[in-house]
């Protein structure tokens, strides 16, 4: 891949964020503005909120943040095996089952452990 | 010269962030500031021709590490809506000791003579690392797996443990 062709994925970062300033800018400039107390409460669906937006979470959230960040892991070795899976044909197929299928074992412990229950 | 240009401008979108992740009062901010840092070193990897690599701080760092130091602000008692000074008073002696160590990384970086290995580099970096680890290194490649198994079952024995 030429170092020139990442100019279209910069092109594409550039209009992006570009996008997303704008969007914010049209909101800036039209939006009347207004300013009481009741605006600048959490929003919490309506009734009255209990405490700040920014609490102190429950621990479990921790293990599934882990679980995230075991598969994204796992998805980095997807990543050269879909590139070169063509050329490789059947055997890496199956190398990739393999390494698939030990990684779904520890999604099985997972739930027969009930870690991704919530009770 | 255009690889110089982007080389700053590449830079730039790494230091700037950067100095808000160790300046800013705001912990979450700190932390959300990582993520155009990890992408500014992302176009670093890709200027030297490492899509690989590029690719696993995007999937890993900005998107994997960036969560779980988000999850771990949060999970920590007044870890959030505080305001923190992540400075204390000896600010100068800090600038001091990292300009002396920034100094003599560039004096080491211009006095090493760096070897180039022979041989060209494949075109597409990951489809190379792709076919090697695939053939002739498939015993390492399938006990990662057995690696990343374990790292998930210990990360819920620990997980566990806290309840």
């Amino acid at each position: 891949m030429l170092l020139l062709d990442w100019l279209y994925v910069a092109a594409f970062a550039v209009i992006g964020l570009l996008l997303a300033a704008l969007s914010l800018a049209i909101v800036w400039v039209l939006s009347p503005r207004s300013a009481y107390p009741q605006k600048r409460m959490t929003y919490e669906s309506g009734v009255v909120p209990i405490g700040q937006a920014w609490a102190q979470f429950n621990i479990r959230y921790y293990l599934f943040g882990l679980v995230f960040v075991i598969f994204a892991v796992e998805v980095i070795y997807l990543y050269p095996w879909a590139i070169v899976f063509r050329q490789l044909g059947k055997f890496a197929f199956f190398e990739m089952l393999i390494f698939l299928v030990v990684l779904l074992l520890g999604l099985a412990y997972a739930w027969r452990k009930g870690a991704l229950e919530w009770t | 010269m255009g690889t110089l240009a982007a080389f700053f401008i590449l830079s730039a979108v790494t230091l700037i962030p950067a100095v808000v992740v160790v300046t800013s009062k705001n912990i979450v901010r700190s932390a959300l500031a990582l993520v155009p840092t990890f992408f500014g070193i992302t176009g670093l990897y890709i200027l030297l021709r490492a899509e690989f690599v590029a690719g696993i701080q995007v999937l890993i760092y900005a998107g994997a590490i960036t969560v779980l130091i988000l999850f771990v602000i949060m999970l920590t008692e007044g870890g959030t809506g505080i305001r923190i000074r992540q400075v204390n008073e000896q600010v100068p002696v800090g600038a001091l000791a990292s300009a002396v160590l920034a100094a003599l990384l560039i004096w080491v970086f211009l006095r090493t003579p760096w070897p180039q290995g022979p041989g060209a580099l494949p075109e597409y970096t990951a489809a190379q690392i792709g076919t090697t680890l695939l053939s002739s290194m498939v015993l390492v490649f399938e006990v990662t797996s057995l690696v990343l198994l374990i790292s998930l079952i210990g990360a819920i024995i620990i997980a566990r443990r806290e309840r």
